[in-house]
């Protein structure tokens, strides 16, 4: 059994008297134990889809299960067995750190000393505060106490909402960290954000865009469907480089990424003659490699795919 | 003329040191990248550079003011846009710019031409009387970008303005910015990608309420032997003593 299943799931919103599809047939399964990321920018639909799989939400159609328990029918013994983080902070402000976790144990019939081993390397960072009100707590704290809220009575799976979003770059490393020790625990995990760097930490991921889901798969699995030679480039005026590659006709697309441009080309192009047009124009230090492509270069190419099908 | 010239700049809440003695310049038409943990003290800095707290001690001159006897003055002469607030969602964005624009002193006929040029430079001509909220996220942070800069200011603050849209939008959005900055508008930014730190001319790094390390990426990177800027910012924000707290 496997301990998500989505099948064929859609939402649609009345807004602003028009009509917006959120979700679109989605489909989907997570093993049991498994760490698995939906990926994708904000609006992809993310939120809606765990409201859906909490039971916080009514599809239009299609079902799901979780636990093996169908989310309508069974909503009530699904909430005693999942953890959720939403992506807003949604903690009693004006509780303290320990009074927030000492409600959730109990609302769950357990207490913090049952489940105290499953939080302990979590909570540690922020016992210190533990009198000190939700409210006042800085973004970082706040995420870690409403991690173990989420925790305390064991959850069977545990969803979180972009966790990491708007994390600096070392708190990030260090929550993938204390999720893959959480997956030791027998816990299943999904979670979503919109960094696309950290679909790598997953064991599979949903690339997400507009309510559809773009391609399922382990994260390698994603970056070999990219089938396309994939080229890294560089010079000495890095805009110039990029409006002078867009301009060319055989270039298919021309995107930044950090200290260098990933390229392609269409079929058929001779890259050295690109080049030497390049040096013509006054490009110093040139540079032109093949490389291998990551996540972020496969969710654009099926971003901008797919939206030719779709319209 | 520096853009702007912060000296020894310090802000003390209580006897918590948010800002510790920071030192640095920014170059006219330069992208600085403005990095740092949560909790390093980017925000305290960020605000008294757009003149919205004084600071406990130290001098900072923004487009030309002093940042200690002029702040109102440098409020008309900066930008400034987030993530978290940008534009009204319940205005559409033709009220918008012309929201922005009436704030900033623009005259009428100002406002009118600056409109069609930011609708024509968006592609957003058919949307000028569409509810904000109803676009996509994506179109909104470039319109705010755009609205950020309706008057033409010397220096543009930028708070994270690319957290949550998509890698294409992202891109675009930093093309913008690329734009801008050519055409002189000095570029003061914040971000967690740290795929755009490489994007900047000059990179400062906070920690604990100092800047660690400053200067292009190529220089970070030789100094602290790392691959990437990524490398570099985890090397120093680790070092943090203060929790974010």
């Amino acid at each position: 059994m496997n301990a998500v299943e989505v099948n064929h799931i859609s939402k649609r919103f009345l807004k602003e008297k028009s009509n917006v599809d959120a979700l679109k047939d989605i489909s989907f399964d997570v093993k049991r134990g498994e760490l698995f990321g939906l990926i994708g920018p904000d609006g992809a639909g993310k939120t809606t889809l765990f409201r859906i799989l909490t039971t916080l939400m009514l599809a239009n159609s299609g079902n799901a299960s979780v636990d093996g328990l169908d989310v309508v029918n069974d909503f009530k013994e699904i909430r005693k067995r999942v953890g959720y983080m939403p992506g807003k902070f949604s903690l009693y402000q004006d509780l303290s750190v320990q009074e927030n976790l000492s409600f959730f144990a109990t609302l769950f019939n357990t207490t913090i000393e049952q489940n105290y081993h499953l939080i302990k390397d979590i909570y540690i960072q922020i016992e210190r505060f533990k009198d000190r009100k939700a409210g006042a707590l800085s973004g970082g704290m706040k995420q870690k106490l409403a991690l173990s809220c989420a925790l305390i009575h064991k959850p069977s799976v545990l969803f979180l909402d972009e966790p990491t979003t708007g994390v600096d770059a070392v708190s990030r490393k260090e929550f993938w960290e204390l999720l893959r020790q959480l997956q030791q625990q027998e816990i299943t995990i999904v979670v979503s954000t919109p960094y696309m760097d950290e679909a790598g930490l997953c064991d599979r991921v949903a690339l997400i865009q507009e309510g559809r889901i773009l391609q399922i798969d382990t994260p390698k699995g994603i970056e070999q469907k990219f089938e396309q030679p994939l080229w890294q480039m560089a010079s000495d005026n890095m805009y110039q480089l990029m409006i002078d590659l867009r301009g060319f006709d055989e270039v298919k697309s021309c995107y930044p990424f950090g200290q260098h441009h990933h390229v392609v080309f269409k079929a058929g192009t001779d890259v050295a003659a690109i080049e030497r047009k390049l040096l013509e124009r006054n490009h110093h230090q040139l540079e032109a490699r093949l490389i291998a492509p990551n996540i972020e270069d496969c969710f654009m190419e099926l971003m901008t795919t797919t939206a030719h099908e779709s319209h | 003329m520096k853009a702007i010239e912060v000296n020894n700049l310090t802000k003390r809440f209580a006897n918590f040191t948010a800002v510790d003695h920071i030192t640095f310049d920014v170059a006219e038409g330069e992208i600085f990248g403005f990095l740092g943990a949560n909790g390093a003290g980017k925000t305290t800095a960020m605000r008294m550079l757009c003149g919205l707290s004084l600071p406990t001690s130290g001098e900072a001159m923004v487009a030309g003011l002093d940042l200690n006897t002029h702040a109102e003055k440098i409020k008309r002469r900066i930008g400034y846009m987030s993530q978290k607030f940008s534009l009204y969602e319940d205005l559409t964005v033709r009220e918008n710019i012309r929201f922005y624009g009436g704030i900033y002193g623009l005259t009428n006929a100002e406002i009118k031409s600056r409109t069609a040029e930011v609708l024509a430079n968006l592609n957003i001509t058919n949307e000028a009387n569409v509810l904000v909220k109803s676009l996509p996220l994506g179109w909104r942070q470039k319109l705010s970008f755009s609205v950020a800069i309706l008057h033409q200011p010397k220096i543009v603050f930028l708070d994270e303005p690319t957290g949550g849209v998509d890698p294409i939008t992202r891109r675009e959005f930093w093309t913008m910015i690329y734009e801008a900055a050519s055409k002189g508008t000095t570029i003061f930014v914040t971000t967690h990608y740290m795929d755009e730190a490489e994007y900047c001319h000059r990179v400062s790094i906070m920690v604990d309420g100092r800047i660690e390390a400053l200067g292009t990426p190529k220089e970070l990177k030789a100094n602290f032997n790392a691959e990437g800027m990524s490398d570099v910012f985890l090397k120093l924000a680790r070092k943090a003593k203060r929790g974010d707290d």
